[in-house]
């Protein structure tokens, strides 16, 4: 084989090069870039190195809102999962109720962020939102603008109305595609209804599982437009995350080095963590 | 102990049925006799998965009983009768090991741990699987995985029949033989009533002591593969067991024997005086490739037919010849010559079935006799005939 012909093909590849290179890699460095510089205007810039990153690395409130962040992208995996499982494991399989519950449960997806933070924001309200004015009419007080609890608990439960379906729906196109020998078998093994959960569901659901976690803590670790909507990050910033901690330093303060060091190292967590889940489910998977 | 008593068994999809094309089993009484060996055998769409079901249990019966030992067991969910099923498409738990597979039935009734281990060693010894007991099952081949589908229907001592739903359609050819002699095995071993479903007759014909061959939600004969063979009940039966299938001939009646065409083909006295009692206008008769008599030169009482081509498959030919415009076949053994452009044939009158109705009339009883004495001890026993309801 000779080599050297073989260097047209590079010719060939060339526009995706293009496209990735402008779709992905030029913004990317040009935050790479700001991150390492101390920028003022066009023709100011002095190289700082990496402290705009020791800065923002000691700033206490990428600390706290990094912990929120954390504790919110937990709960919303820890209630949104296994909802959506026993959502989908509820649904009717067939005919008109099945389509009907189908459509029910996409409607939450397909209105936009900023119209799911307006509708919880007015829902929430204790003097003209149903579910604020229900709760306190019955003697809870709750006020998700002043109290950090109740605001806590009306983001969450706004996610978790927003996003289970998706749980529910990747489960439920899991759950047909098993085939129905299988609860037969199952039936003639005398297989209690956990037992038909645990050996034959939930290892064929596994595949479906691994999507819905990963996508539901990608989004929930980059959440911003509900929460902004909601509360504003109130109050004071019991529910501000890191989004838009970041927005407030790159928008706000136009502390532009600071907020592109704070990108990349965002970049990095969800980009880690991902690949942690990842790969130690698939190396589960070797093992076995 | 189990002996499956169908009675009065019916069944429909449909919630209404109106005419008998609704239902997918038709009004039928069978009984399965505990220790036997039994094939259900019939094309696609017979009816016999519906009827496996509903044995099982999966399936609830529109119409009629199911009775275990004469005890009416309609109502009882699958998990409380004494049976085991194993599916087309081998189900074993992926995420288990082969162990914990065999182990699962017996687990799931809550048995001691040290006799759950001793059963699954008996049993993973006697289908071969102790190499692979740690094994998960995820990466098992079809084949092993039947058998650890098979397996969980023998560790439980309270297994009385187990059931086969067409189990070696994904098994490599190969290795179908040896799983099927397993199955013998196993069967002569346990003292297990076996009904295996399948669509292949030499598949049912090693498996089975009696073949019921079910043809439009009907049990159309139940009998030894010899008398399926040698006496088939039904024109289906003649056409689907066989290769090539019994050559049949739409005939009309006359005095002494019936016409096919041009061609007269004498009857018997009794069956002549059986035609004549009956007025129905559909009679056929039928007769194997296997003993259509061919000849190259006229002889008397032959039927003279143009040679269509012959097949050549090793230990004997089939000749394809036309009678009539009715193409006919007959099976010539290797070293018989083969006639050219013309051949002459008869239908040996002990060979020639006649059918009305598409049911076989009955030889006179004296005929009858040489066919009825099989090697099978069951034969002799005249509570294993079936009865079938004509449509």
């Amino acid at each position: 084989m000779n080599k050297t012909e073989n260097n047209k093909a590079w010719f060939l590849v060339l526009p995706v090069f293009l496209l990735v290179a402008f779709s992905a890699v030029i913004p990317l460095m040009t935050v790479v870039n700001y991150s390492v510089q101390d920028i003022f205007d066009q023709n100011t810039a002095y190289f700082v190195g990496a402290e705009w990153y020791r800065e923002v690395l000691q700033d206490p409130r990428l600390h706290d809102s990094l912990i929120r962040q954390f504790i919110f992208s937990g709960c919303v995996l820890l209630i949104e999962i296994p909802l959506g499982i026993a959502v989908a494991l509820m649904m009717p399989t067939k005919g008109k109720a099945a389509s009907l519950s189908l459509i029910l449960l996409a409607i939450p997806l397909l209105i936009p962020w900023n119209v799911v933070g307006t509708i919880w924001q007015v829902f929430g309200r204790e003097d003209i939102g149903l579910f604020g004015w229900a709760l306190n009419s019955i003697g809870i007080d709750y006020n998700y603008a002043s109290n950090p609890g109740d605001a806590w608990f009306t983001v969450l439960l706004m996610d978790v109305w927003h996003w289970t379906s998706l749980v529910a729906l990747l489960c439920y196109s899991g759950l047909r595609a098993i085939p129905e020998a299988y609860y037969q078998a199952a039936r003639i093994d005398r297989a209690s209804k956990w037992a038909i959960f645990r050996y034959i569901q939930l290892p064929k659901l596994k595949s479906v599982l691994v999507i819905g976690i990963l996508l539901r803590f990608m989004d929930s670790f980059m959440i911003y437009t509900e929460p902004f909507v909601l509360t504003g990050g109130g109050p004071g910033n019991s529910t501000t995350f890191l989004s838009q901690t970041l927005t407030k330093m790159a928008i706000g303060q136009f502390d532009l080095g600071p907020a592109a060091a704070f990108s990349l190292i965002y970049f990095l967590i969800v980009l880690l963590v991902s690949w942690l889940f990842f790969t130690s489910i698939s190396h589960l998977d070797k093992s076995e | 102990m189990a002996e499956i008593h169908l009675k009065s068994l019916a069944h429909s999809y449909s919630p209404a049925p109106q005419s008998p094309s609704d239902y997918a089993i038709r009004e039928m009484d069978h009984v399965w006799h505990q220790g036997g060996a039994y094939a259900l055998l019939g094309p696609s769409g017979c009816g016999k998965s519906t009827l496996l079901n509903i044995i099982s249990g999966l399936l609830s019966p529109s119409e009629g009983d199911v009775l275990f030992d004469g005890q009416r067991v309609n109502d009882i969910p699958p998990e409380e009768r004494n049976i085991a099923q194993v599916f087309q498409f081998p189900v074993v738990y992926d995420s288990m090991t082969v162990f914990d597979n065999l182990a699962f039935p017996l687990r799931n009734m809550k048995v001691d741990e040290g006799k759950v281990r001793a059963k699954v060693l008996e049993i993973a010894e006697i289908l071969e699987l102790q190499e692979l007991l740690d094994r998960k099952a995820k990466g098992l081949t079809a084949d092993e995985k039947q058998k650890v589908s098979m397996g969980r229907g023998l560790v439980r001592d309270d297994v009385s029949a187990i059931l086969f739903d067409e189990p070696l359609t994904v098994i490599d050819p190969h290795l179908k033989w040896k799983l099927r002699r397993k199955l013998k095995q196993i069967h002569e071993q346990f003292n297990l009533t076996m009904v295996y479903v399948t669509h292949d007759q030499l598949e049912a014909a090693t498996f089975a002591d009696k073949i019921a061959v079910m043809y439009g939600g009907q049990i159309v004969q139940f009998g030894t593969p010899r008398e399926l063979f040698e006496e088939p009940n039904h024109t289906f039966v003649g056409y689907f067991i066989g290769s090539p299938g019994m050559n049949i001939l739409e005939v009309t009646r006359v005095e002494g024997g019936v016409m096919f065409k041009d061609q007269f083909i004498p009857l018997s006295d009794h069956l002549c005086q059986f035609l004549n009692q009956n007025p129905s206008a559909n009679v056929k008769v039928g007769i194997r490739p296997e003993f259509v008599h061919v000849c190259d030169e006229a002889i008397k009482g032959a039927y003279s037919c143009d040679v269509r081509h012959v097949e050549d498959l090793g230990t004997y030919k089939i000749l394809t010849m036309e009678l009539e415009g009715q193409i006919l076949k007959a099976r010539l053994d290797e070293d018989q010559a083969v006639p050219e452009n013309t051949a002459w044939i008869s239908f040996p009158s002990q060979w020639l079935k006649l059918y009305v109705d598409e049911y076989l009339v009955p030889d006179e009883p004296s005929a009858d006799q040489d066919a009825a004495d099989s090697q099978d001890r069951s034969d002799s026993d005249p509570s294993q005939t079936t009865e079938v309801r004509q449509a």
